[in-house]
């Protein structure tokens, strides 16, 4: 049981949402749509559960083309940013609903709704209606509902987007273990890259209806094809640069050079580096460490980080640290950057061949 | 806490109380005044206690009237409210006809009342109107100023063109307000369109139509301009409404007294069953 995307595209008069995308995700898994707003992950979701017909190319579940097929025949679930259930219902029918359509026994029904209601602590809510309750148990009525039948597709729009904090921690950490063990197939649109690293499973990088790289979701943070699943997947922005490579030095546009053996067996030429935010801090790393200085524009000082952006030859860049390093705004800080950990891209952004990860 | 005393503050509160007493509290109690007194003119006044209220509860003159109004406003929300909302739910959502539809049904809000009344005084004139005209030449026997049922059927139909619209708008104000997840979440679950509607549209309407109800109910209670404009109260007094009755009572007869006590007791009408209107429609929200 897989759900296959098949060179599908979304054309809407002259704006393609979707660019040729196939994709394949597998049973019992987790995947996640990372991109920013308008990134096209919500026409894949309304495509992968048959709300939207592709333009072109097909959709594949099961083993059977379903590319025609509404999104009522399907077996499929969906939970949206907005807290979606009947206003007048109780948490209880709300969560009986998917139920009361398939034409189950209402001792069936008990058993299974009692049974999401305590996975998501819904119990005492239970004759409560929707708006008697916080917006965070309003999302977990709606998550009950998308668990309490056996739906063979699960499809969460950036469900935790509207929670405060607190509530979007705690869902954050629950939700995972609500799907592990199950049969069907998660599809998880999110913004925040750090929601994606925090779920694993596997992560398709959307950039402009295009999908840029799928696969396990550590693999693509530690190794993005290209820039744009790179810049996808960083959060703080990751910074970039111009720079030619001679042996084992490199020199940037401002004329600062690193020594970097690690890349000695990289090809001499012109690239563009690539350097996360937390790969440059003004702690010293120690070893050959290559520094870098620029003019502080912001200082962002959280309880146990650090936030600077800097002018870098005309460019903004990001350091990101632990502890508090309080810059003067217009000081010039000096910050050491990890280039082992950095990523060289060539003419068409691609990610050249080196292992240097951890 | 400690919590600061200041008497200043009494001076913001000053400008709207003296705005609410100027143009409701002073009027309002000219009108008590007028309630609780019998006079003969020359401005000279004598205690009349509750006199005028026995006697204006009394009337049959005015439970007539009483009787007539709650039908006709009891007929337009019938009609109105359901009407509103059927518009409402077949207007398109998005498109270039949006526009188009909400300027035609604002136009008839824009019109004058007392223009309302006569435009309708004229279309359903039965020798020269055309509606009049038309209705009598499909063999049915029509004419307002003389038979009781199309004085009323005219009347109706008036305020069906009139105020359709604001029930309309308002109900499609509220349909507009549902996310589209609504109908996504609808159409994932395999909800027939009733299902949307009752369980969805209906639910989240529930504030929109309150209001419109209520709003339609307080104006239908109080019509005057339109309806006196288009029968003048007639055929003899078979469309005299509370509001025309007042107003013979008052200007035409000149009897102060009775049109006091008939406005006090009309206001507390109004007022006890907009408020019976809204309990009734929020109960559920207040457990």
């Amino acid at each position: 049981m897989s759900l296959e995307l098949k060179n599908v595209t979304k054309r809407v008069g002259v704006d393609v949402y979707i660019h040729e995308t196939s994709l394949r995700l597998e049973e019992g898994s987790f995947n996640i749509l990372l991109g920013t707003t308008l990134a096209g992950k919500t026409t894949l979701m309304q495509l992968m559960a048959g709300l939207d017909r592709p333009s072109s190319g097909e959709v594949w579940f099961a083993g059977r083309n379903v590319t025609g097929v509404p999104v009522q025949k399907r077996n499929v679930s969906m939970v949206y940013q907005q807290f979606i259930n009947y206003p007048n219902f109780s948490v209880y029918e709300n969560i009986a609903s998917p139920l009361r359509v398939a034409g189950m026994a209402q001792q069936e029904i008990d058993e299974r709704v009692q049974k999401a209601a305590d996975l998501l602590r819904l119990t005492p809510m239970l004759k409560r209606r929707p708006n008697e309750l916080s917006g965070g148990q309003q999302q977990r009525t709606a998550i009950a509902r998308a668990l309490v039948k056996d739906f063979d597709l699960i499809l969460l729009d950036e469900p935790l987007a509207n929670l405060d904090y607190k509530l979007r921690e705690e869902l954050r950490d629950e939700l995972p273990k609500l799907f592990a063990g199950r049969k069907c197939i998660v599809v998880y649109a999110t913004t925040e890259p750090s929601e994606a690293l925090l779920f694993g499973g596997n992560t398709a990088t959307l950039f402009e209806g295009r999908v840029t790289q799928f696969g396990p979701t550590s693999g693509i943070y530690r190794r993005p094809r290209d820039l744009t699943s790179a810049r996808v997947f960083s959060d703080p922005p990751i910074n970039t640069a111009r720079i030619a490579k001679k042996g084992d030095r490199i020199t940037l546009e401002n004329s600062v050079t690193w020594h970097v053996p690690k890349a000695a067996g990289v090809p001499d030429g012109d690239y563009t580096i690539g350097i996360r935010p937390h790969h440059i801090t003004p702690v010293s790393q120690g070893r050959d460490a290559s520094v870098i200085e620029g003019r502080v524009l912001v200082t962002e000082l959280s309880g146990s980080e650090s936030v600077i952006h800097f002018d870098m030859n005309g460019q903004t860049w990001v350091s990101q640290s632990h502890g508090i390093h309080p810059f003067e705004v217009g000081s010039t800080a000096r910050l050491y950057v990890d280039v082992d950990q950095s990523f060289f891209f060539d003419g068409d952004n691609r990610l050249i061949g080196q292992d240097n990860r951890i | 806490m400690n919590k600061t005393v200041n008497q200043k503050a009494w001076f913001f509160v000053l400008p709207v109380f003296l705005l609410v007493a100027f143009n409701a509290l002073i009027p309002l109690m000219t009108v008590v005044n007028f309630s609780v007194q019998e006079t003969f003119g020359d401005n000279v006044f004598f205690w009349a206690g509750v006199r005028w209220f026995e006697e204006v509860l009394h009337s049959e003159r005015f439970h007539a009237a009483l009787v007539r109004q709650l039908l006709f406003t009891g007929i337009i929300l019938l009609i109105e409210i359901p009407l509103g909302l059927a518009i409402a739910l077949s207007m398109p959502r998005k498109g270039p006809w949006v526009s188009v539809c909400l300027v035609l049904m604002a136009l008839p809000l824009l019109i004058p009342w007392n223009v309302v009344g006569a435009m309708w005084n004229i279309f359903a004139l039965p020798d020269i109107g055309l509606l009049g005209r038309s209705i009598n030449a499909l063999g049915i026997e029509y004419n307002y100023t003389r038979q009781i049922f199309s004085a009323w059927f005219t009347m109706v139909l008036m305020d069906v063109w009139h105020w359709t619209s604001l029930v309309v708008l308002l109900c499609y104000a509220g349909l507009v307000s549902i996310p589209d997840a609504y109908y996504q979440a609808a159409k994932v679950d395999g909800a027939r369109p009733w299902a949307v509607f009752r369980y969805i549209q209906l639910p989240k309407l529930k504030y929109v139509l309150t209001i419109a109800i209520l709003l339609r109910f307080m104006d239908s209670f109080m019509i005057y301009t339109e309806a006196v404009v288009l029968t003048g109260g007639g055929p003899g007094n078979a469309t005299t409404f509370l509001s025309i009755d007042l107003q013979k009572i008052a200007l035409g007869q000149f009897d102060l007294g009775p049109a006091g006590a008939m406005s006090i007791i009309y206001f507390l009408i109004i007022l006890f069953l907009s408020w019976l209107f809204y309990t009734l429609m929020m109960k559920d929200e207040a457990r």
